[in-house]
């Protein structure tokens, strides 16, 4: 199986060369795009099924032996996050045959969307800390490159921030890295777990601490999250919804690597600021939201605060709690990725992504009401949504460890989460539009958006009522992971 | 050898630092390309500095002896091409954001989250700053946002 590790750079990255060749036939570039993407979602799949037994897909290029060569490893958690990503994009290139806020048909934009995915699945599959850098590198340029695709001036400032703040990420990583290669001489994940304890505590802290610092600016957590919601509502709309799924669980999932996997045997105050990080995301994340009447940046500020859920997961440093991280980022991706694609179609009919200038859904679009209503309540955890689920893994661990403060943090961000959904549903869907003669538009080509949004509505929804097969999953995928 | 160029990094980073602290877009640009150059440095002292054998293993030995890490080199050379990519991508980017914004001045590029007018309520976007509804729904949208 060793060229099955391969595919998830090696699918997105041929498929990003055919389709940047193809730029003069945008229909030759979409069939290609679809075609690479659904090989990717198979090879993801199977991923996922040699995974769960037991056989992880391994490879080490140029035939160098395993500590020494760049190895690509995909176990459970890594083929869950490949699959997770595989599926976000063939949902997001669905939703870009719609017209709701699809962007410009730039020829460049399915090349570079490919990109990211080249970039998330390299880092899912990789299993060397230098090559991880590289794939952070390839996703952030390629993510760059579709921020400023628009040429709107607001989103070229949008871009230059997220620029700016990425690289300080980026830099402290390559800077760990140096650190990390220096102290132990290996880059490899397992050489460096089996490293690592032999290593003096001060060491420890400060190479933990070094790769904790840079992948928290890439997850967004407070209190370096700035750059999220000062970018993310320029995007159009299934380009956002992608980078909601995956850009920030990339961060997430180098966190979980690193604290859950490599630095297992990290001192304890490492993961009790973790903890304490985690909260001030989840707290900061929503009290953001409450404040902004528009839906993309209501959206994104409640990115930060589950982003806040998962860092929780990690910091209570248990198998229950790696598992409940991995459930929660893929509830999490799934969920956020069709709020934002809702939110577009929300647009499309109304005219408006500002929820003072818009209203009377519920009346026009029954259907998108109930869709709305369904993903919000998951993303709040009403049972028995994924949202439910979610949190009862990451609940019931900090109670089982007796951290009563981070449970009561925990339920009260979802108390505040309800605030947002109930605004979004008062403005958008229940009271009357603003302007009494405004009809939603007749002609629209939302087919494919309604296609993409209700697909992931029916995975959230069979998650919902059959969790156990996935939580079995994450808690298989945990029990391998600081293991050396 | 060490301290000299700790002291490199060290002038290297502080330099980088105060240009990104700077208000002006070119500086704060320039600024993460030194301090690309001073992570680039860090990795590079990583594979030790003194000695000058070539990174060989000589032939019926295991060790590497005095001679510096040849893989660190590698990896230098790596990062030392994505910055510069990055670079080259940025310079492009602060150019075009300082010709359509009218402004260098960072406190001035307000326009994907503008400054709030009244004490509670978010600004409005403006319609410059959101996107384009599909031609056929024009009418509806005019008397919508009117």
């Amino acid at each position: 199986m060793t060229w099955l590790a391969a595919t998830p750079v090696l699918v997105p990255m041929v498929t990003m060369v055919a389709t940047a060749l193809a730029y003069k036939n945008p229909r030759l570039q979409t069939a290609l795009s679809f075609l690479g993407v659904l090989a990717f979602l198979v090879c993801a799949l199977a991923l996922v099924a040699v995974a769960h037994q037991d056989q992880a897909a391994q490879t080490v290029f140029g035939d160098w032996g395993v500590p020494y060569g760049i190895e690509f490893a995909i176990d459970r958690l890594s083929a869950a996050m490949v699959l997770m990503a595989a599926f976000m994009g063939t949902v997001c290139l669905i939703f870009m045959l719609s017209d709701a806020d699809t962007g410009s048909r730039h020829p460049m934009v399915l090349p570079l969307l490919h990109g990211v995915l080249c970039g998330a699945g390299g880092a899912f599959a990789t299993a060397d800390l230098f090559n991880l850098y590289v794939w952070f590198e390839v996703m952030l340029v390629a993510a760059m490159g579709l921020f400023a695709l628009g040429g709107r001036v607001d989103q070229l400032d949008a871009t230059f921030k997220y620029y700016v703040l990425n690289i300080f990420g980026t830099l402290f990583f390559l800077m760990a890295v140096a650190m990390v290669y220096a102290a132990t001489g290996h880059l490899n994940y397992t050489a460096l777990a089996q490293a690592i304890p032999y290593l003096s505590t001060g060491m420890m802290t400060l190479l933990a601490v070094g790769l904790l610092l840079s992948f928290l600016i890439k997850s967004a957590s407070f209190p370096v999250f700035a750059w999220l919601p000062a970018s993310y509502h320029t995007l159009p709309a299934p380009v956002l919804a992608l980078f909601a799924a995956i850009l920030t669980k990339v961060g997430a999932y180098a966190v979980l690597r690193t604290m859950g996997d490599i630095f297992a045997g990290a001192p304890d105050f490492i993961y009790v600021v973790l903890g304490w990080i985690a909260v001030g995301s989840m707290v900061f994340g929503v009290i953001g939201a409450a404040y902004h009447w528009d839906i993309r940046r209501i959206l994104a500020f409640h990115s930060v605060s589950q982003i806040g859920y998962i860092l929780l997961a990690v910091a209570l440093a248990s198998q229950a709690g790696h598992a409940a991280a991995l459930f929660y980022i893929l509830h999490h991706s799934i969920v956020k990725a069709n709020l934002f694609l809702i939110a577009a179609i929300i647009w499309r009919l109304s005219g408006d992504y500002d929820l003072r200038r818009i209203g009377g859904l519920y009346k026009a679009q029954p259907l998108l009401a109930v869709l709305f209503f369904v993903m919000a309540m998951s993303l709040v955890g009403i049972p028995p949504f994924t949202g439910f689920w979610a949190k009862v893994l990451v609940v019931q661990e900090t109670i089982a460890q007796g951290q009563i403060a981070w449970t009561f943090f925990a339920l009260f961000v979802g108390m505040l989460t309800l605030y947002s959904m109930a605004k979004i549903w008062m403005e958008a869907f229940w009271k009357p539009h603003p302007n009494p003669s405004w009809r939603a538009p007749q002609v629209t080509q939302l087919g494919p958006a309604w296609i993409a949004s209700l697909g992931l509505a029916v995975v959230m929804l069979a998650i919902s009522l059959y969790p156990q097969p996935l939580i079995e999953y994450a808690q298989a995928a945990a029990q391998t992971l600081g293991v050396p | 050898m060490i301290w000299l160029l700790a002291l490199t990094i060290w002038i290297t980073v502080t330099a980088g630092v105060y240009l990104v602290l700077s208000r002006d877009v070119f500086r704060c640009v320039f600024g993460l390309g030194i301090l690309g150059s001073a992570a680039v440095l860090v990795l590079f002292a990583s594979g030790r500095l003194e000695g000058m054998q070539p990174g060989v293993i000589p032939l019926g030995e295991t060790a590497l002896g005095a001679a510096t890490n040849p893989l660190i080199q590698a990896l230098t050379l790596t990062a030392i091409v994505i910055g510069f990519a990055l670079i080259c991508f940025s310079v492009v980017l602060a150019l075009r954001l300082i010709q359509r914004a009218d402004t260098d001045d960072v406190l001035a590029l307000r326009m994907s989250e503008p400054i709030p007018t009244e004490p509670v309520k978010p600004p409005y976007n403006g319609a410059d700053h959101e996107p384009v509804p599909p031609a056929s729904a024009g009418a509806t949208k005019l008397e919508g946002v009117a």
